[in-house]
């Protein structure tokens, strides 16, 4: 028993954070609710209830994935690069204004698209890398930065060169049809983006533990002295770890463009970026959990809206939950005491029967 | 008699889930040395930072004077009459030997300091303890010896009964060690006792009356030292006989393999770290650096290995000069380098035994092609390795940090030594790992030089150097003060003067 629990600690971690963040938030929740039962089942069961529910679990996680996978190769390599969301709306401003000025058949215009989404990506993770390795400025405020950059340059693109004048709103015009994703579920909105983020989790998981690059990058996040003694060249990898996160976070924004609105409509920065980050430190940085954890915020994410409509609690309880399953993942010392009771009983165990 | 310290089943599990003590029970009797060896991560500094309530114990008690205490820091410690010399003394560098000695139990005059009291004190406490110090002079001008000691003195002026000495002999020189120890012998005749931890056996029996051996976080023996020998010592220590003979000397030494010439450092605060070194190293030697830590070794092995970049002169090997080339580059010439630090450079320990096995081999067939990394061959390879240099894990995939101390410096020098080096940079290769592992390094050491193999051995232990070593060079202060052939009769005395830069040769 002991040996499994020390064997599987980080899950049982991970487990227990979260059903702690869903128990504060119930106690909240009945603190301040006037139907507090209703509550919980909104967001817990609400999510489930329906079709459309369902389909906007697989939608919100699709470009979750994509920004978890962005944010999970820098932070591989112990490099704390928090521009998905900038590369993300970025991304998908450049590649609006691309599929509205290129035509191409389908299929060919696609992956035309994307392409140049990807590179627009490498470019924008590009800057806040050479101002590390070349300047030794922190990744972690350049790239913070930058999003602020990244949302104005983009809303000054769309407003004034892209917009569609016959529309109240902020949107640019409707991206042709030749770039859109089918929505093969019918009576959903899922689209072939979940296909793509599911394609891209895999190929970061080969990318991070079966390649020479991706050893590379997980040996300067594990000691960065050590991989440079190693003769690793350590700013090549700081380097591409960053660019990478930058396009795959690029590609989430156009796709989602392409798969759900079929035109820009984001006049603010919708924050999948943010919750990317989240569901790639939940997901301990690995690939093919960040499928799972990015399902689950976004299941999270769902439930908050079905409790904001029918009931008195805002949708922004679930960023409390969000908040405390963070706080306790990452903290270091949480449950660190239980873990070193049991190995204190295996040591005396040890030294009494020798 | 009773004894003056008792401790009895002591558990310590640090944070990260090290064990350092599984169930030590000691006994120390009024008025005795008693030494308390073992190899390095045997547990015996943790059990008494945990006596001096540095550390406290998961599970266990301790009896002082026959009453159980509960020692929750130093202060109380003292207050019971513990005392501890620290390996790393622990003296301000810019006070007097006076102040450093009554620091916080100053002798006041109202609200201000008593200076001349303070410092006839110290020369009394001096004087009565036939403990030489300078009471006037600053702490950081003084040799290392000296400051030694005076932290034994401020634990006495304290009116400890109880004087732990964490290897106390680590920082001096042979003569220095004398001098440490006869002060010792006086301490016990007015009744001290004396609790000294060291890895080195001679010194147990040159000084100690019982000894407590120590392996594995567990109390393996105590016994008296008139009635044990070093070898016997060396035997509970490991499991099995050791040598301490010098190796005998290598037939064939070749031509040059590594050429240093004037070769200077400044470290990053501007002070001059390296000033003009110059040597020669041939095929088949092993140079030995001999001198007191911090002198300039380890950045000249990180210089040679292209770590540490913005140093002048130049270092030829196989007729280029490699001084500021990258990492992978030395290396691909077949330069190997044991760190220092292996925690630092020579692994990753959140990684598994094999991944750390290929760090620098990884991107070379048959670990990967083009794209990917072969699992197969690389688990293949490492089981190989884990094998053949008995690195004790429970399979290749075990986190190296998982690993004791010995094994962790088993996987660094097995991957080091598999790649065919022809030039080893071994610093400090067996820094702080157990007695049978450093027989592992030692023995690869003299199989490649014979081999043909150059090796660059820079190490703070004495003994090693003399051991091991072809030819000997002493760096002091950043500058190589001595050059010595390793006759047999050639011992540390010789050196000593050297180390301390007392005596210096105009070699080269």
């Amino acid at each position: 028993m002991r040996g499994f629990i020390l064997k599987y600690f980080d899950l049982i971690r991970v487990l227990l954070s979260i059903s702690i963040g869903l128990t504060l938030a119930f106690i909240i929740m009945f603190l301040v609710s006037d139907n507090p039962l209703l509550s919980i089942r909104s967001l817990l069961i609400g999510p489930l209830a329906s079709r459309s529910r369902l389909s906007f679990i697989f939608e919100t996680a699709t470009p979750l994935i994509f920004c978890g996978l962005a944010a999970s190769i820098p932070f591989q390599a112990k490099q704390f690069w928090v521009g998905a969301e900038g590369a993300l709306y970025f991304g998908g401003t450049l590649g609006t204004a691309f599929a509205l000025l290129t035509r191409f058949p389908s299929g060919l215009h696609h992956f035309l698209l994307l392409a140049f989404v990807f590179i627009v990506g490498m470019f924008v993770g590009l800057i806040p890398a050479l101002l590390k390795t070349r300047l030794k400025i922190n990744e972690f405020v350049t790239s913070l930065m930058f999003n602020f950059i990244l949302y104005y340059s983009g809303l000054y693109i769309i407003n004034f060169h892209f917009r569609d004048q016959a529309a109240g709103y902020l949107v640019s015009n409707a991206i042709p049809k030749t770039v859109l994703l089918a929505q093969f579920i019918p009576r959903t909105r899922i689209h072939l983006g979940i296909i793509f983020a599911l394609i891209a989790a895999f190929l970061v998981y080969i990318f991070l533990f079966h390649t020479k690059w991706g050893y590379e990058i997980r040996m300067v996040g594990a000691n960065l002295s050590f991989a440079k003694y190693g003769g690793i060249n350590v700013k090549r990898v700081i380097l591409y770890s960053i660019v990478l996160g930058g396009a795959l976070a690029a590609m989430g924004g156009m796709i989602e463009v392409m798969g759900i609105h079929g035109r820009f409509n984001w006049q603010a920065s919708p924050g999948y970026g943010w919750n990317g980050i989240m569901a790639a430190i939940i997901a301990g940085n690995h690939p093919l959990l960040i499928i799972v954890t990015s399902l689950f915020i976004s299941y999270l994410i769902t439930g908050a809206q079905i409790v904001n409509l029918v009931t008195d609690i805002p949708a922004e309880m679930v960023t409390v939950i969000q908040a405390i399953i963070i706080l306790l993942v990452t903290s270091q010392a949480f449950l660190e005491f239980w873990r070193h009771r049991l190995i204190v009983k295996e040591a005396a165990k040890d030294g009494s029967s020798s | 008699m009773n004894p003056i310290l008792e401790v009895k089943d002591i558990v310590k599990v640090y944070p990260n889930g090290v064990v350092a003590n599984r169930g030590v029970s000691l006994k120390v009797e009024p008025g005795t040395i008693h030494a308390l060896v073992g190899e390095n991560g045997a547990g015996k500094s943790t059990l008494m930072k945990i006596v001096f309530g540095l550390e406290r114990p998961d599970e266990g008690e301790i009896y002082f004077k026959g009453k159980k205490v509960k020692i929750f820091d130093s202060h109380e410690a003292i207050k019971l009459g513990i005392g501890m010399v620290h390996q790393h003394l622990m003296l301000a560098p810019d006070l007097t030997v006076a102040e450093n000695l009554f620091l916080g139990i100053e002798p006041r005059k109202g609200v201000f300091l008593d200076i001349k009291k303070t410092l006839k004190s110290a020369e009394d406490a001096s004087k009565y303890y036939s403990l030489s110090v300078p009471s006037r002079l600053k702490i950081k001008d003084l040799p290392i010896g000296v400051q030694q000691r005076v932290e034994i003195l401020k634990a006495l002026v304290r009116e400890v009964e109880l004087l732990i000495l964490d290897e106390p002999t680590s920082i001096l020189t042979p003569q220095e060690t004398e001098v440490l120890f006869e002060t010792l012998k006086g301490l016990k005749k007015i009744g001290k006792t004396i609790v000294f931890i060291s890895h080195k056996l001679k010194e147990v029996k040159a000084v100690a009356d019982l000894v407590t051996v120590m392996r594995d976080g567990k109390v393996v023996a105590t016994q008296m030292v008139e009635n044990t020998t070093e070898k016997d010592m060396a035997y509970l220590m490991v499991g099995r006989d050791l040598s301490f003979e010098k190796v005998e000397q290598s037939l064939k030494v070749g031509e040059s393999s590594l050429i240093v010439k004037d070769l200077s450092y400044m470290n990053l605060e501007r002070r001059p770290v390296l000033n003009k070194i110059n040597f020669e190293l041939k095929k088949g030697e092993i140079l030995g650096i001999a001198g007191i830590e911090g002198n300039g070794q380890t950045e000249l092995a990180e210089i040679i290995t292209g770590l540490r970049t913005s140093s002048y002169g130049e270092i030829i090997f196989k007729g280029d000069n490699i001084l500021g080339h990258l990492p992978r580059k030395i290396r691909e010439k077949g330069v190997a380098h044991i760190p220092e630090d292996r925690m630092k450079h020579g692994a990753a320990l959140d990684i598994s035994t094999q991944e750390n096995l290929i760090v620098d081999r990884y991107q070379k067939k048959p670990f990967s092609n083009i794209l990917f990394l072969n699992w197969k061959n690389i688990n293949q390879y490492a089981k190989e390795l884990i094998k053949s240099f008995s690195i004790a894990t429970p399979n290749a995939h075990a986190r190296v940090g998982s690993l004791s101390g010995g094994n962790i410096q088993r996987v660094v020098v097995a991957r080091e030594l598999s790649s065919s080096p022809e030039l080893i940079i071994a610093d400090q290769p067996t820094m702080g790992i157990d007695v049978s592992a450093t027989d592992t390094v030692h023995r690869l050491l003299i199989e490649f030089r014979n081999k043909g193999a150059a090796i660059l051995l820079i190490s703070a232990d004495l003994e090693e150097v003399l051991k091991l070593s072809t030819r000997i060079l002493v760096i002091y202060s950043g500058e190589i003060v001595g050059e010595f052939v390793n006759t047999p009769d050639l011992n540390g005395k010789d050196l000593g003067p050297y180390m301390l830069g007392i005596k210096k040769k105009e070699v080269m």
